[in-house]
């Protein structure tokens, strides 16, 4: 039974722009109480926060406590 | 991060604190001020900071007894009535006692609550009998200010550890089992006392969007306080008492009539018209709820749109920043202005969760279960509709009697066999090359769970989704499959929600009579106080299915009148006034 790869909306936006990801900040990997974030290096070199699994609560500790403004939660589609 | 890692450590406390949300803290810094000596743990899947229900505040207390307002003797009477009598009042009088020293504790710790022009707690009337609800003017601060008394008090954080198994031994709590979440290396625990609050089973029934986590409860919340309770031999009351909620449709949020009734909101059908007297969460209020649905006057709605403007504001403001803030922005998306549109609400998905109900692991009003030196408190714990208040008090009564219990006692001896054992079955589907991942096996359980168990409740669709669960247990134990520790974490999640889903059957099953309103009705049965005043007690039975037993309810501390009994049953609004 092979795994399918299945395409999917996340709620969670992070701006790369504002992420200070590069400088060891990780708040929102952090607080996120479903653990839902992580941080990626992009292409090139550089990090940025982005939502790795779409299992949200929509609740907010991550856009509240981040502290540039990154980062921005959005209503799931499937309820919005 | 997220890569499966061999590894296990053990490490010793005296008090293991299981849940880092609102019970948990409480009881972990009481035990902590009782016994400065004693080495107290707070261990949770998520981070301390924001775990827990209340992540993000709470916009009230919304069971507060406060004198002047009302009386434990009151409150008591209140909350028996609202369940149907089946109520050990020792827990409800003693919380009623002493949450006014909770609240003015939390003061204390820069938890802000209303009070009026002249100084006093601006407490509003929500119930059906009393008046107990406070507005929380910086209820979004809660989790900062909690965090910031434990790193106070020296209390060792555990963050993102889950407890997947409960130790026992010499009859009595012997430490936990635990998982790290982002890298599968064991931890386990001896602790003289465990006290677990780790919350509601919220992922139980499935929200009508499909999606996994739109819960009303925190979606991390996911019943392993009851799973392990159950493997551990502890008893649990009353678990066909389900939770069910009058949410947002799709939102799946509180409307909020806590907030906007004492500022002239309600709830009401699709013509406008108020049909309950008390927007009071109660099975017998769902129940009627219910029928206006099914009577064809729904929808039902929230209704703000005949307030003023300052009103309406002021609501907003307090709805948008505290508990579910993104509230805001799903009314944006659909483009409802509570000026002008009612709120469609909706009748929520099936959950346990005494913090509106009564069902949960069975605790007296010491919280302690029926484990020596194992204590249960907040949403998880059967003392009836606890809220946030209750969380905190009953935290704060299983923290000194952990502090008193530990004195007594050393480490009580386990069999180093269930650690192993433990190890096996977590690490079952991370053995496998392929097979079923475990958002497939939850979601199937959950669906089924709304196919076959949420009321009315029906013995055939019952007895057959007992048979569904057992295919899918099979699928799982034999089937699953994770390819990292986040997965795993969600796999063990799906293991909780399949043991709450196997004991809301069972428990369903076994009182055969109608009670609670909507929470507890069987269609073939009728009230029946002759044999069924009394708990139920579920355990694991030798055969490792579930077993029952009726206890009896406790004699009242605080006499009920006959003609008080059902005052909860009188909740439709009669024709005359809706007319009005």
């Amino acid at each position: 039974m092979p795994l399918a790869q299945t395409a999917t909306t996340v709620p969670v936006v992070v701006n790369d722009d504002l992420c200070i990801a590069d400088k060891g900040c990780t708040v929102c990997v952090d607080v996120c109480p479903l653990d839902v974030l992580r941080i990626a290096e992009k292409a090139d070199g550089s990090k940025t926060a982005y939502m790795k699994y779409d299992e949200c609560w929509y609740c907010m500790p991550c856009e509240a406590d981040c502290p540039t403004g990154a980062v921005t939660v959005n209503l799931p589609y499937l309820l919005k | 991060m997220d890569e499966i890692q061999d590894g296990l450590t053990q490490i010793d406390c005296d008090i293991l604190v299981i849940g880092g949300g609102t019970a948990g803290p409480m009881a972990a810094l009481k035990a902590k001020r009782k016994n400065p000596n004693a080495n107290v743990v707070l261990l949770d899947k998520a981070n301390v900071k924001r775990s827990g229900a209340i992540s993000m505040g709470m916009d009230g207390l919304n069971n507060s007894v406060i004198p002047g307002y009302a009386t434990p003797e009151q409150y008591t009477k209140e909350i028996t009535i609202a369940n149907d009598g089946i109520c050990d009042q020792a827990a409800v009088y003693r919380y009623a006692q002493e949450c006014y020293g909770i609240i003015q504790e939390l003061d204390e710790f820069g938890i802000r609550f209303q009070k009026d022009q002249n100084g006093e707690y601006d407490v509003k009337k929500v119930h059906h009998i009393g008046t107990y609800v406070l507005p929380m003017p910086n209820g979004d601060t809660v989790k900062k200010a909690l965090y910031r008394q434990l790193r106070k008090a020296r209390i060792q954080i555990v963050n993102r550890y889950m407890a997947t198994r409960l130790l026992t031994g010499e009859g009595r709590i012997a430490g936990a089992i635990c998982v790290n979440t982002r890298t599968a290396e064991f931890l386990v625990v001896r602790a003289k006392a465990v006290i677990m609050g780790l919350g509601a089973a919220g992922r139980l029934g499935l929200p009508t969007s499909g999606y996994l986590y739109g819960t009303y409860e925190n979606a991390s919340n996911s019943g392993e306080g009851y799973a392990m309770a159950y493997h551990a031999g502890a008893g649990l009351a009353n678990l066909e008492c389900y939770q069910i909620n009058p949410l947002i449709k799709d939102y799946n949020g509180p409307a909020c009539a806590y907030v906007a009734g004492p500022m002239g909101g309600y709830t009401a059908n699709a013509k406008g018209e108020r049909f309950i007297e008390c927007d009071y969460w109660s099975g017998q209020m769902m129940q009627e709820f219910f029928d206006e649905l099914q009577g064809g006057k729904g929808p039902v709605y929230l209704k703000l749109n005949h307030l003023a403007e300052e009103t309406i504001s002021e609501i907003e403001r307090v709805l948008h920043i505290v508990e579910r803030p993104t509230r805001g922005h799903f009314h944006a998306g659909r483009g409802t202005d509570y000026r002008k549109q009612m709120i469609e609400m909706h009748i929520s998905e099936i959950g346990f969760c005494s913090g509106h109900s009564a069902s949960g692991v069975f605790v007296d009003e010491h919280a302690r279960t029926t484990i020596p030196g194992l204590y249960a408190a907040g949403d998880m714990a059967n003392v009836p509709h606890n809220y946030m208040l209750g969380a905190f008090t009953n935290g704060a009564f299983a923290g000194l009697d952990a502090a008193d219990f530990i004195a007594d006692v050393d480490f009580a001896t386990f069999d180093e066999g269930e650690v192993v054992a433990e190890q096996a079955r977590v690490l079952a589907p991370t053995k496998r090359d392929d097979g079923i991942p475990p958002n497939q096996i939850e979601y199937k359980t959950r669906r089924l769970v709304n196919d076959y168990l949420q009321p009315p409740k029906v013995t055939a669709k019952m007895e057959l989704a007992q048979q569904r669960f057992e295919e899918v247990r099979e699928d799982m134990e034999q089937g699953m499959y994770v390819r990292d520790a986040h997965e795993l974490m969600r796999s063990l999640e799906a293991s909780s929600i399949l043991d709450c889903a196997d004991m809301a059957a069972a428990a369903s099953l076994y009182r055969t009579e109608s009670r609670w309103g909507l929470y507890h009705n069987r269609v073939e049965y009728e009230r029946d106080d002759e044999n069924w005043f009394c708990h139920t007690i579920l355990t694991k039975g030798d055969d490792g299915k579930p077993a029952h037993s009726k206890k009896a309810v406790q004699p009242y501390v605080v006499e009920i009148a006959d003609d008080e009994k059902d005052a909860y049953y009188n909740q439709r609004v009669d024709a005359t006034v809706a007319a009005e």
